[in-house]
C-alpha cells in the first residue's frame, strides 16, 4: 500500500493529537510532580492545533475523499463530530486541573491516556472500513479502561474499571465476531462495499440477522444501551469525576458517530432488520434508565442511569434511519457534551476536602449560600430533562422531528412520557437544592479551569437552545453520508 | 399612551419590548442587594409592562380579526420555526391581564416574601416574560418554549415560597403539567408534517385535515390543555398549588395560567380541527358541567379559605370550556369574557387571603369571623368580590355568566338547569365564607365556635393598608367596568370570535346545535 501526500494530509489532526500525546509522555519525564498542570496545558494546547487542523481541511480539495486505500474518510461528518470531541476533551481537561490535586492522582499520564482516547475517537468518526473502525474503537476503549481505574486507592475505582475491561472485551469480541460475519456475507469490510453488496437481496440470509445482532450488541456496549449497560453505573460512579464525564460525552459520541456509520453507510440495504434491534434498545435504555434513576443515591450514579437514558433518546434518531435522524442524533451528541459536563462540573466543584460532592443529599441547600452555583446547576439540570428554553429540549425536540417524519409517533409519543420520567430526578435535585435548609457549610474547589469550563458549557446549554439554528444548519449539512 | 406607538422603535417591536422587559428587568435585579431596591426595581418594570400593555389595547383596532403588532423574523431557518408573534382581539384581552397581574403579584408580595427576595421577584418576573410570550406567539414552537418555560420559575415560586406542604405541590404541578403539554409537542411536531413543513400557527389553520388525524391531535392537546385549566377529572393538581402557593403565585396562577389551557382551545383546537372540536363538544361539556358543580360541592366542604376559592375555580373554569365549547358566538364570547373576570375576581380573592393570611398565618375559616367588626374595608372589598365571583347584577360576574347562560340556552335548553344549579351553589359557598370571614362568633362575643381556638389577637389586626388598596382597586375597577360597560371588552373580541366561529363551522355559527341533536 503507498500513501500519498494527500493521504497524511488527511489525517492531520489525528496525527497532531496522537503525535502530540506521546512527546508528551517524554515531557512529563522532566516536570516535577507540583507542576503537572503544564501537561494539562500542553494537552489542550495540542487538541486546540488539532481543531484548527480539523478547520483548515474543512476548505481543502480532498474534502469528502477517502484515503489509505478506503479505510479513512474526511467528510463532514467526522469533522462535526471531531469537533464534539474537541470540545468534551477541552472540557474534562480544564474539570480536571483541580480534581487530580484533590485525589492525588497528579501524573502526567493522565493527560496523555486522555490524548490517546481522544485519537481514537477520531478514526473512529472517520473510519471507512469495519478493520479502521475497530482499532479506532480499541484505540478509544484502552485508555478509558486505565483512566477509569485511575483511582488506585480506592475499591469503587478498581471495580469499575475491572467490570469495564471485562465486558468491554466481551463486546469488543462480540463486534468483531459480528464483523467477520459480514465480511464472510459480502466479501469486503469496507463499508460501500458492504452496502452495494447487501443490495442484493440474495446476501439476506439469516446468517446476516445474526451478524446485525452482534455488532448492535457491541455498539449498544459502547453507548451504554439495555441491555448492554451493566458497566455503567459502576465504571461512572468510581471514575475519577472528569473522566466520568468525559466517557459519558466524547467516547459515548464517538460511539454514536460510528454507529451511524455502520448502520447508515454500509447496513442502510438491511434498515428494516437492525432498525427493530436499535428500537428495542432504545426503548429499553430509556425505560429502565430513566426509572432506574429515580431510586439513586450518589449524582455520578444516577447521572450515569441518566445517560442510560440519553443514549435511549439518541438511538432513537439513529433508528428513524434518515439524514433528518443522523442530523438529530449529531445536534444531540454537541448539545449533550455542554450539559452533562456542565453537571459534571458542579459536581467536582463540590469535591473539596472531606466534601466528597457525590452524594445527592449533600446538595441540600445549596442555593441558600451560593446562589451562581446553584443557578448553574438548574440550568444544567432542566437542560438534561429537557425543558425549554435550553438546550437540552432542542436536542429532544429535533430527535422527535426526525421519528414523527418517519411516522414513529408511537415511539415518540412513549419517548416523551419517559422524559415526564426523568423530569422527576432531575428536578429533586433542584428541589434539594432551592426547597431544603443546609445542613452545613459548602466548600468549593475553585479554580480557574473549572469557572473556564462552567463558563463554556453555560454558555452552549443556554445559547444552543435560544439560537440553535446555525448547530442545526450544520449537522444538517454534516449528516450525508448515505 | 398611544403615542408610544408612534415612537419608530418602540412601535416596530412593542410586542417584543412587551414580552422581555420583565426579563430585562430580571437581569438586572441579578446584580442588585439591596431589598427595597430590588422591589421597586420589579415594580417599576411591570408598571412599565403594564403601560406597554395599555398602548397596545388602545392602539389595538377592534374591527378586523387579522393579527396586528406583528413581528416577525426567521429563528431556525432549518426548519421553517421563525419568531412570530402577532395578537387579535382574544389574546389581547389575555396580554393585558397578563401585565396587569403582573405589577400587582410585585405589589402582594411586598411583605409577604421576606427571605430570598431577590430571587422570587427574578421568579416573577421570568414568569411575567413566559406568559406573556405565550398569549403573544404565533409561531407554534416559540408558544411551546414559552408555554414550558412557565413551569421552571413557578416550580421555584411554589416551591421555595409556599406553604408546609410545598414540595409535594411544587412536585405534582411540574410533573402534572409537564405530563401534558409533553404530549402536546407530540401532536405539534405531527401537525408539522401534515401542515406543510411549518409552525405558523396561522399557516396551520389554513390546511385541512383528515378527521382522524384531527382528532389524533386534538385528544394529545387536549391533555395538556384540560391539565391547564384544569377540567374535571384533571383538577387534583390545582388545589394543592394553590394552598401552598404564595399569594402572589396564587394570584398568577389563577389569573394567567388557568388561562392557558381555554387559550389553547381558542387558538388551536377550534381553528385547526373544528370537526374534532365539534364532534368533541358534547363529552367536553358535560366534564364542563361536572366540574361546575363538582367543584362547587368541593367548594361548599371547605374549612380553607384558599381551597374553598381553589376549588371555586375549578366550578367557574367550567362555565369558561362549557361556553367556549357551545360553539355559538353568545357562548364563545361569555367564555372569553369569563376567562378575563376569572382572572380578575379569583385573583383578587386570592389577594384578600393573601391579605388576611398575611396577619393571622392562618386559612381556617373558623379562626375567622370578625372581619367586619375588626377590619371593615377589608370587609367591604371581600364583599365585593364575593358578589362579584357569585356573579351579582353589575359586577363583571354576571355578564360572563349570562352570555354563557344564554349561548346555552340556544343550543340545548336542559343546560341551563346545571347551569343555574351550579350558580345557585356558588352563591351559596360565597355567601357562606363570606359569613364565616365577616360576620362569625367574632373573638369576644364569647362563645362562638371559632373563638375558643382563636390563635390571635383580634385587636391587633390592622386594615388593609394603602398598597394592598391599591392593588384591590386595580382589580375592582375591571369588576365594575366588565359589569356596567362590558361592550368596552366585547367589542375588542368581536371581530376575532366572528372569525373563529367561521373557522370552526365555514360560515355557519350554530353548528353545535345540530350536533347535540
Amino acid at each position: 500500500m503507498i500513501f500519498t501526500i494527500k493521504d497524511l494530509l488527511s489525517i492531520i489532526p489525528e496525527l497532531i493529537v496522537a503525535g502530540s500525546a506521546c512527546v508528551l509522555l517524554l515531557v512529563d519525564l522532566l516536570i516535577s510532580k507540583e507542576r503537572k498542570a503544564c501537561m494539562a496545558v500542553l494537552s489542550i494546547l495540542s487538541v486546540i492545533a488539532a481543531g484548527v487542523a480539523s478547520y483548515w481541511l474543512l476548505g481543502a480539495d480532498f474534502m469528502g475523499a477517502k484515503s489509505f486505500a478506503g479505510m479513512f474518510e474526511l467528510d463532514g461528518f467526522s469533522t462535526f463530530f471531531k469537533f464534539v470531541f474537541y470540545t468534551a476533551t477541552v472540557l474534562s481537561i480544564l474539570l480536571s486541573f483541580h480534581y487530580v490535586k484533590e485525589e492525588d492522582i497528579n501524573l502526567g499520564e493522565y493527560y496523555v491516556l486522555m490524548l490517546f482516547s481522544l485519537s481514537g475517537m477520531m478514526v473512529l468518526a472517520s473510519g471507512a472500513d469495519l478493520l479502521s473502525i475497530y482499532v479506532g474503537l480499541e484505540l478509544m476503549s484502552l485508555p478509558i479502561y486505565v483512566l477509569a481505574g485511575f483511582l488506585q486507592n480506592d475499591v469503587r475505582s478498581n471495580e469499575g474499571a475491572m467490570k469495564y475491561v471485562i465486558l468491554g472485551a466481551f463486546s469488543s469480541g462480540i463486534l468483531l465476531y459480528g464483523i467477520s460475519m459480514v465480511y464472510g456475507l459480502t466479501g469486503t469490510t469496507e463499508l460501500s462495499g458492504v452496502a452495494a453488496a447487501l443490495s442484493d437481496p440474495s446476501v439476506h440470509v439469516p446468517a446476516l440477522s445474526i451478524a446485525i445482532v452482534m455488532m448492535v450488541a457491541g455498539f449498544a456496549f459502547k453507548v451504554a444501551g439495555v441491555p448492554f449497560h451493566m458497566w455503567a453505573p459502576d465504571a461512572y460512579e468510581g471514575a475519577p469525576t472528569p473522566i466520568t464525564g468525559f466517557m459519558s460525552a466524547g467516547p459515548k459520541a464517538a460511539a454514536f458517530a460510528v454507529m451511524l456509520r455502520v448502520f447508515m453507510e454500509g447496513l442502510q440495504p438491511a434498515y428494516e432488520q437492525w432498525m427493530v434491534m436499535v428500537g428495542v434498545v432504545a426503548v429499553a435504555s430509556m425505560a429502565y434508565g430513566n426509572f432506574v434513576a429515580i431510586s439513586q443515591k450518589n449524582i455520578k450514579r444516577m447521572l450515569a442511569y441518566s445517560s442510560i437514558g440519553h443514549a435511549g433518546y439518541a438511538l432513537l434518531g439513529v433508528m428513524a434511519g434518515t439524514e433528518e435522524g443522523i442530523a438529530s442524533v449529531m445536534f444531540y451528541m454537541a448539545v449533550y457534551v455542554f450539559m452533562n459536563l456542565g453537571a459534571f462540573g458542579i459536581i467536582i466543584m463540590m469535591r473539596k476536602g472531606g466534601q466528597r460532592g457525590e452524594l445527592i443529599e449533600e446538595y441540600t441547600g445549596l442555593a441558600r449560600s451560593h446562589r451562581g452555583v446553584a443557578l448553574l446547576m438548574l440550568i444544567f439540570l432542566f437542560s438534561l430533562a429537557g425543558i425549554p428554553p435550553t438546550a437540552g429540549f432542542m436536542g429532544k425536540f429535533y430527535i422527535f422531528m426526525a421519528l414523527i417524519h418517519r411516522g414513529m409517533v408511537g415511539l415518540a409519543i412513549f419517548a416523551v412520557l419517559m422524559s415526564a420520567v426523568a423530569a422527576y430526578f432531575y428536578i429533586r435535585i433542584v428541589m434539594l437544592m432551592y426547597m431544603r435548609e443546609p445542613a452545613g457549610e459548602f466548600e468549593f474547589a475553585r479554580s480557574k479551569g473549572i469557572y473556564y469550563a462552567l463558563f463554556i458549557t453555560t454558555v452552549g446549554t443556554v445559547l444552543l437552545g435560544i439560537c440553535p439554528g446555525y448547530l442545526v444548519k450544520l449537522a444538517e449539512m454534516a449528516s450525508v453520508i448515505m | 399612551m398611544q403615542g408610544l406607538l408612534n415612537i419608530p422603535f418602540i412601535g416596530d417591536h412593542i410586542l417584543s419590548l412587551l414580552i422581555f422587559l420583565p426579563l430585562l428587568g430580571a437581569f438586572v435585579l441579578l446584580f442588585l442587594k439591596n431589598e427595597r431596591c430590588i422591589r421597586w426595581i420589579a415594580l417599576v418594570t411591570t408598571v412599565v409592562d403594564f403601560i406597554l400593555a395599555i398602548a397596545v389595547i388602545r392602539g389595538f383596532d377592534p374591527s378586523v380579526h387579522t393579527m396586528q403588532f406583528v413581528e416577525r423574523h426567521p429563528w431556525i431557518p432549518s426548519f421553517n420555526i421563525q419568531y412570530y408573534l402577532g395578537i387579535d382581539g382574544i389574546s389581547v384581552l389575555m396580554v393585558f391581564l397578563t401585565a396587569l397581574i403582573g405589577w400587582i403579584c410585585v405589589l402582594a408580595s411586598w411583605t409577604a416574601i421576606d427571605k430570598r427576595v431577590k430571587e422570587f421577584n427574578i421568579a416573577l418576573l421570568v414568569m411575567q416574560t413566559a406568559m406573556l410570550g405565550v398569549f403573544c406567539s404565533l409561531d407554534f414552537l416559540l408558544f411551546y418554549i414559552f408555554w414550558e418555560a412557565m413551569l421552571i420559575p413557578m416550580y421555584l415560586i411554589i416551591g421555595v415560597w409556599g406553604g408546609p406542604n410545598r414540595i409535594y405541590s411544587a412536585f405534582k404541578l411540574f410533573l402534572y403539567t409537564l405530563a401534558g403539554s409533553i404530549l402536546m409537542l407530540v401532536g405539534m411536531i405531527s401537525l408539522y408534517f401534515k401542515g406543510g413543513g411549518t409552525f405558523d400557527i396561522q399557516a396551520l389553520m389554513n390546511q385541512s385535515y383528515t378527521f382522524q388525524f384531527q382528532v389524533f391531535v386534538f385528544l394529545l392537546f387536549f391533555i395538556a390543555f384540560a391539565v391547564k385549566v384544569p377540567m374535571f377529572p384533571f383538577h387534583t393538581w390545582l388545589p394543592d398549588a394553590h394552598v401552598e402557593a404564595p399569594t402572589a403565585g396564587s394570584i398568577i396562577l389563577a389569573g394567567v395560567l388557568l388561562k392557558m389551557g381555554t387559550y389553547g382551545f381558542l387558538r388551536f383546537s377550534f381553528p385547526m380541527f373544528p370537526d374534532a372540536s365539534k364532534f368533541f363538544a358534547v363529552p367536553v361539556i358535560i366534564l364542563s358541567l361536572i366540574a361546575i358543580i363538582y367543584g362547587a360541592f368541593l367548594a361548599l366542604a371547605q374549612v380553607d379559605m384558599k381551597k374553598l376559592i381553589a376549588y371555586s375555580s375549578v366550578s367557574h373554569m367550567g362555565f369558561v370550556t362549557l361556553g367556549l365549547f357551545l360553539f355559538n358566538k353568545t357562548g364563545v364570547e361569555g367564555g372569553i369574557l369569563q376567562m378575563f373576570n376569572h382572572g380578575i375576581t379569583t385573583s383578587a380573592l386570592f389577594l384578600c387571603v393573601g391579605i388576611i393570611y398575611e396577619r393571622t398565618h392562618t386559612r381556617l375559616l373558623d379562626r375567622y369571623g370578625w372581619a367586619a367588626k375588626l377590619v371593615p374595608f377589608y370587609a367591604f372589598f371581600l364583599f365585593l368580590f364575593s358578589m362579584a365571583s357569585m356573579g351579582f347584577p353589575g359586577t363583571n360576574g354576571f355578564i360572563g355568566e349570562l352570555l354563557i347562560l344564554m349561548g346555552a340556552y340556544s343550543n340545548y335548553k336542559l343546560y341551563i338547569l346545571f347551569l343555574l344549579f351550579g350558580i345557585v351553589l356558588g352563591a351559596a359557598y360565597m355567601l357562606w365564607m363570606y359569613k364565616r370571614v365577616a360576620f362569625g362568633a367574632a373573638v369576644g362575643h364569647g362563645g362562638g365556635h371559632g373563638a375558643a381556638h382563636g390563635g390571635t389577637h383580634p385587636g391587633r389586626i390592622k386594615d388593609v393598608n394603602l398598597r394592598e388598596v391599591v392593588a384591590i382597586l386595580a382589580f375592582l375597577v375591571f369588576v365594575f367596568w366588565v359589569g356596567f360597560h362590558p361592550m368596552d371588552f366585547i367589542n375588542i373580541m368581536d371581530a376575532s370570535v366572528d372569525h373563529l366561529l367561521t373557522q370552526v363551522s365555514g360560515g355557519h355559527a350554530l353548528v353545535a346545535e345540530v350536533l347535540v341533536k
